[in-house]
């Protein structure tokens, strides 16, 4: 009752006086509502149909009827971009979301437990981390099957040691702090402390890597597909647009690597400078 | 207060005995710590490799788990082709050992990797360990100039960044960084190659290490580079950087980012630590004080940053290297991977570890010879 | 402003302040921290500038060296050296003055030398910025710097890090690097904050004595006034960003003239201060009980608290705890003290079944508690009868509470109250028995203050009513007059409730004044235990009648203690 009571209009205002001072931060949340909009509305919303080729106007520089041009077998890029953000935001949020959910758990519990368990996770996670992580999922994906579902798992996996690390760090700088004992001073079991007390608490942190790695995830998927790995041919997906540009881009056309470049790159710009964002409005520190 | 000291600061003992005392003192303890350094980075490295052990037995059994879950049936692809009888598959199950369980077959495969046995690739017919070692220098040529270029660049501009925060250039440095990490290495790479090759005519023709019509390297290293440098072969050797320029420069741009934020970060807060405050209440020249205190203590962190960014790069050589038609390991590995060959995609991952042990050990050794706190432990 | 009277017609002083301004640009604005600071100091003179948190005192030194940080700026008045005005030096002529005419030492001595570079170098470094000198031969003077700071096996130390060395010998270290150069000033920081209370002594007297021999002045930035009285010839007194009062520490301890000298003097525990002396500090009446001692218990009463042979051992060369006895009646009070390292808090832990011990009983109530796993202990009945109050006010609330969440949290997993009118009503009493207002209540930690905080964390402890409350050292990080009113409440809150207290604290002087019973640990063992009263008149364990000798102190003119 009360914490909510009396907490929520000053963190609505908080967050409006970060946002007006800080206008990167207001527009990058746009951008990533923007994304989420064409992601979800994209079938609705695109000029011509994104599969249905027609030779006659292939390799078309941008134009008014075509404002992103069309590619070798005259489809709409305009349109196969924006069909391909649904694809694209929904393997790197579920990807970001697995491995979130496990690596928050996981480290949190290693954080707080420390000993032994907590060293061997610990340098499992070091391992893993120093690998070369694309290769990483490169092989899983080679492994487990060309087919989505195992691009998110892929993607997940070599998200997931980021995820317990950072966990692991921000749990253990507060397990010995007054109110973790103070909580159990009053009743809480270990359990109980980790579920709704440390975690709670290391949410806003976790929040900020979240948004950072919504972007390399979003990188992630379409170097995966960019190699011929995960998604097929004919689906619109921003990595395989650049990889069937690639063999034109010594010919000058440009168009074709260029747009589903740059929706890869606003995307994840977006998502780092909100990450960057959420940092400051999440701090409570700097509220007055 | 016990005990009246030898007041120091009282010239009473002739120049030269303390001279000799000093001499001595420096001679003695200096040996002494320096023969503890070395001994102290021996054991690291030793404890070192002892503890990467696991890391490679762990990267061995995934490959060979790889291999077994993978779709379809090994005996398959090493029958002499689609038209193999039943017969004929059976037999080399029982000659690749597919029959026995799966530990006995662990077992074998560790007994292979061990004598250096990584089997053959189907596409080129030849024994993969032969294939890694012929385009492993490629695949390392390119992510060391990167590596170089990515440092030479980003430890100055964090620097500079650091030293006027919130000025233009900070901004600047932050602007770069911020657009470097967002664009994918294969967008980038194909942009710069736009750029160069097809509107300016600067970069050569996008496609392998050398020009095609140039005069065949000698193969001593395995480096163009250094090659064509040992060779005295400039013409060769300025037309072998020319096509390493834009690969290189793609993933340097990848990779600024992490390093120059690091710098940044770290040689603002050593800057603003207590003893650099100590160094400048003690009157120290101010650029004794930033190169000799702040940012040697600023680089041990990016040190280990470098490390990571390595392996990252290793990854990231899989795109640059599809985007250039670079003739390295990743290329290599891929291609197989696309043409089911599983083998060298085994053979890769098994070296990709082994380089990222070696960097690790390399990082691990200079950290302990920077900070002497590390070397204690 | 009383500055201090230039001497009459000769050369000007040393060092002298004239109306300082130094102003900090934050994120709220630009906050002025020195409201027009004026003060002299002469060669050879010791001055001790004492002041709680925020009162200016290190601003006024960093203005003076000009360290200020990056946000800091000088806004008015002069700063003169040797009658020369540095207050717009440029950066290359305080270089010269650095280390050569006036040095610093600071607080938290490890963290002021460089990690990575070793003792005999840095300070090499230190003689090198102001003298052309070969390595070679700066280092022989390090090495006479070293002996001169007494640093046992200097040969050897030369070559040491930083982290090979302890806190006291890091602070000498620092005290050789700010003495290389013969500088006519030497300006401490808080020299001592943070080292154990005998490490504190020697540091201080090896300072005096450096100090006094080479005829050079100091300023000893300190909020301990006894420190600043037994090592400061002159003190100078701040509040709020201003100087005021001044004068010989002879004199201004037994006549101070300023309201806030003498709320500051009543508010420190000194080896003679009472209870009573702290309420008026509070500005509370004296409490009505405080003349009667309590009733004695009958004989024969069983102790609530009882230790029987407790260890705790964490696999380390030594035992944290090893082998410690006593008992606690109901409604007694009982310190704990020792010096960093000594137990009292792994002690404390196990006491609050937070922690398990390796062997020996615990018993509550007669009751076999230390059996029962600290991880099972939150379903215990025994749960609620101990509560704790934690050190630091700012990381013993949780930063997503809010005051009343922090409060209600006991009351809702121990008592089970749900929300509600009734958990409201326990909350508010609870607050309002540690002088919050409920307006308090809904604010998070960062917007209370250290005081504020430190009462939330007292109101939670005693909102289940606990028959036993153990204070890890509630005071240690609150400014003088704030712990005053803290150390009131605690002692108002025992008597009514009838609460025992264990009391664990390094600072001597507040446990005689809280415990009726003392028990001094070292290295995990009990050396001395007994009444407070017996123990603090006539110790009889070496070490300690050593650490009461190491506490400084000043004698408070008596009509202050006696009237107020």
């Amino acid at each position: 009752m009360s914490a909510t009571a009396y907490g929520t209009p000053s963190t609505l205002r908080h967050v409006g006086w970060v946002l007006r001072g800080n206008p990167l931060t207001a527009l990058a949340a746009a951008g990533a509502a923007l994304l989420l909009f064409v992601g979800v509305a994209a079938p609705w919303l695109v000029p011509y149909d994104p599969i249905a080729s027609d030779v006659a106007i292939a390799l078309q520089p941008p134009s008014a009827a075509h404002w992103f041009g069309t590619d070798q077998l005259g489809r709409d890029i305009l349109s196969r971009i924006m069909m391909a953000t649904r694809l694209d935001l929904a393997i790197a949020a579920s990807a970001v979301g697995i491995s979130f959910l496990a690596g928050a758990v996981i480290g949190a519990v290693c954080g707080y437990r420390g000993g032994r368990l907590d060293r061997t996770v610990g340098r499992v996670v070091d391992v893993l981390m120093a690998f070369p992580l694309f290769v990483l999922a490169m092989a899983m994906v080679a492994a487990l099957g060309n087919r989505v579902e195992n691009i998110v798992i892929a993607t997940a996996v070599i998200n997931l040691p980021f995820y317990i690390r950072f966990a692991r760090a921000e749990v253990n700088v507060r397990r010995n702090a007054g109110w973790v004992e103070a909580a159990r001073a009053a009743g809480d079991s270990h359990l109980s402390v980790v579920l709704r007390f440390l975690l709670p608490n290391i949410l806003p942190a976790m929040a900020v890597q979240i948004s950072l790695n919504l972007g390399w995830a979003i990188l992630n998927a379409a170097g995966l597909s960019f190699i011929g790995l995960g998604v097929t041919a004919p689906t619109p997906e921003w990595g395989i647009m650049v990889a069937e540009g690639a063999r034109f881009i010594t010919s000058g056309k440009w168009w074709l690597v260029a747009f589903p470049g740059l929706a890869l790159m606003l995307s994840v710009l977006c998502f780092n400078l909100l990450g960057d964002g959420l940092r400051d409005i999440l701090d409570p520190r700097m509220r007055t | 207060m016990s005990g009246a000291p030898p007041d120091g600061a009282s010239p009473g003992t002739p120049e030269e005995a303390a001279a000799a005392a000093a001499e001595e003192v420096v001679r003695g303890t200096g040996g002494t710590h320096h023969t503890g350094v070395l001994s102290g980075i021996g054991r690291r490295i030793g404890r070192r490799l002892l503890s990467s052990l696991p890391a490679i037995l762990g990267v061995v059994v995934l490959t060979f788990l790889l291999m077994r879950v993978l779709p379809g049936d090994p005996a398959v692809f090493f029958a002499s082709g689609p038209s193999a009888g039943q017969e004929e598959i059976e037999a080399l199950r029982r000659d690749l050992g597919l029959d026995k369980p799966i530990p006995v077959q662990l077992l074998r495969y560790l007994g292979d990797v061990a004598t250096g046995n990584l089997g053959r690739s189907l596409t080129t017919g030849q024994p993969v360990v032969t294939d890694l070692r012929q385009r492993l220098p490629a695949s390392l040529e390119l992510t060391l100039c990167a590596l170089l270029i990515a440092l030479s660049l980003a430890v100055p501009l964090g620097i500079l960044a650091a030293l006027r925060p919130g000025s233009p250039v900070d901004h600047a440095v932050r602007f770069v960084c911020t657009l470097g990490v967002c664009v994918p290495t294969f967008v980038s790479g194909l942009l710069l190659i736009y750029v160069f090759y097809y509107l300016l005519g600067w970069a050569p023709d996008p496609t392998g290490r050398i020009d095609i019509f140039a005069a065949t390297p000698p193969d001593i290293t395995g480096f163009l580079l250094v090659d064509f440098a040992i060779t005295g072969n400039w013409e060769g050797w300025w037309s072998a950087a020319m096509q390493l320029l834009l690969p290189a420069c793609t993933m340097a741009l990848f990779v600024l980012a992490p390093l120059a934020r690091m710098t940044r970060a770290s040689m603002l807060a050593v800057l603003g630590s207590d003893f650099v405050r100590t160094a400048r209440s003690v009157g120290l020249p101010r650029w004794r004080v930033v190169v000799v205190y702040a940012l040697r203590n600023a680089l041990l962190p990016v040190l280990t940053i470098a490390g990571i960014v390595f392996s990252t790069m290793l990854g990231a050589n899989v795109l640059v290297e599809k985007v250039f038609s670079w003739p390295g390991v990743a290329s290599y590995a891929l291609d197989a991977l696309l043409s089911s060959d599983y083998a060298p995609v085994q053979g890769f991952v098994l070296l990709m570890a082994s380089i990222f042990v070696l960097v690790n050990l390399l990082v691990d050794i200079l950290y302990g010879i920077a900070d002497p706190r590390v070397s204690m432990e | 402003m009383t500055g201090m009277p230039p001497r009459a017609g000769s050369a000007p002083p040393l060092l002298r302040i004239e109306d300082l301004r130094v102003a900090f640009s934050t994120r709220n604005g630009v906050v002025e921290a020195l409201h027009g600071v004026s003060l002299d100091l002469a060669a050879g003179r010791t001055l001790g500038l004492v002041g709680e948190s925020g009162s200016g005192k290190s601003v006024t030194a960093y203005a003076v060296t000009r360290l200020l940080d990056r946000a800091g700026r000088v806004t008015g008045g002069r700063v003169l050296w040797q009658g020369r005005d540095i207050t717009r030096a440029g950066e290359g002529e305080l270089r010269a003055l650095r280390g050569a005419a006036m040095s610093m030492i600071f607080q938290n001595p490890r963290a002021a030398l460089n990690p990575i570079r070793s003792v005999g170098a840095q300070i090499a470094d230190a003689i090198r910025a102001h003298r052309d000198m070969p390595m070679r031969e700066a280092r022989v003077r390090a090495l006479d710097l070293l002996r001169a700071v007494l640093i046992r096996d200097p040969e050897h130390r030369l070559e040491s890090y930083p982290h090979e060395l302890s806190g006291g010998m890091c602070q000498r270290v620092m005290i050789a690097m700010a003495i290389a150069c013969e500088p006519e000033l030497l300006i401490a920081d808080e020299p001592t904050t943070g080292l154990d209370v005998t490490t504190q002594k020697t540091v201080m007297d090896l300072l005096a004595r450096i100090t006094a021999e080479r005829g050079m002045a100091m300023i000893l930035i300190t909020h301990d006034l006894g420190l600043a009285a037994q090592y400061c010839g002159d003190i100078a007194v701040m509040e709020k960003g201003l100087l005021v009062e001044q004068g010989p520490s002879a004199t201004l301890f037994r006549a101070p003239h300023h309201p806030y000298t003498r709320r500051l003097i009543a508010a420190s525990p000194t080896p003679r201060s009472t209870i009573a002396d702290l309420a008026r500090a509070a500005g509370e009446p004296p409490p009505p009980a405080v003349a009667a001692p309590r009733p004695p218990l009958p004989a024969g009463t069983p102790p609530l608290l009882e230790l029987q042979h407790v260890v705790k051992d964490f696999g380390g060369p030594a035992r944290a705890v090893d082998d410690v006895s006593f008992r606690i009646a109901p409604g007694g009070s009982l310190g704990l003290v020792g010096e960093s390292g000594s137990g009292k808090s792994t002690l404390s832990r196990i006491i609050c079944r937070l922690l398990d011990r390796t062997s020996g009983e615990v018993l509550f109530d007669g009751e076999n508690i230390g059996g029962i796993p600290a991880r099972d202990f939150h379903r215990s009945p025994f749960r609620r009868e101990i509560q704790i109050v934690f050190q630091d006010p700012n990381d013993s609330l949780n930063p997503r509470f809010s005051a009343f969440d922090s409060i209600a949290h006991p009351l809702r997993r121990l008592e089970g109250l749900r929300d509600g009118a009734a958990l409201r009503e326990r909350v508010v009493a609870a607050a309002a028995r540690c002088g919050l207002s409920a307006d308090l209540l809904g604010r998070f930690p960062h917007q209370l203050s250290g005081g504020q905080k430190a009462r939330v964390g007292i109101a939670r402890a005693i909102a289940v009513r606990p028959r036993l409350l153990v204070l890890d050292e509630p005071t240690a990080a609150l400014d003088v007059s704030v712990q005053a009113t803290v150390l009131y409440l605690l002692d108002r809150l025992r008597r009514e409730d009838g609460m025992a207290f264990l009391f664990v604290s390094h600072d001597l002087n507040v446990v005689r004044l809280m415990c009726e019973q003392t028990v001094v640990l070292r290295a995990g063992r009990v050396v001395e235990a007994g009444p407070s009263e017996a123990l603090f008149e006539s110790p009889r364990d070496p070490y300690t009648r050593a650490l009461l000798a190491a506490i400084p102190h000043f004698d408070p003119a008596p009509e202050l203690q006696a009237a107020g």
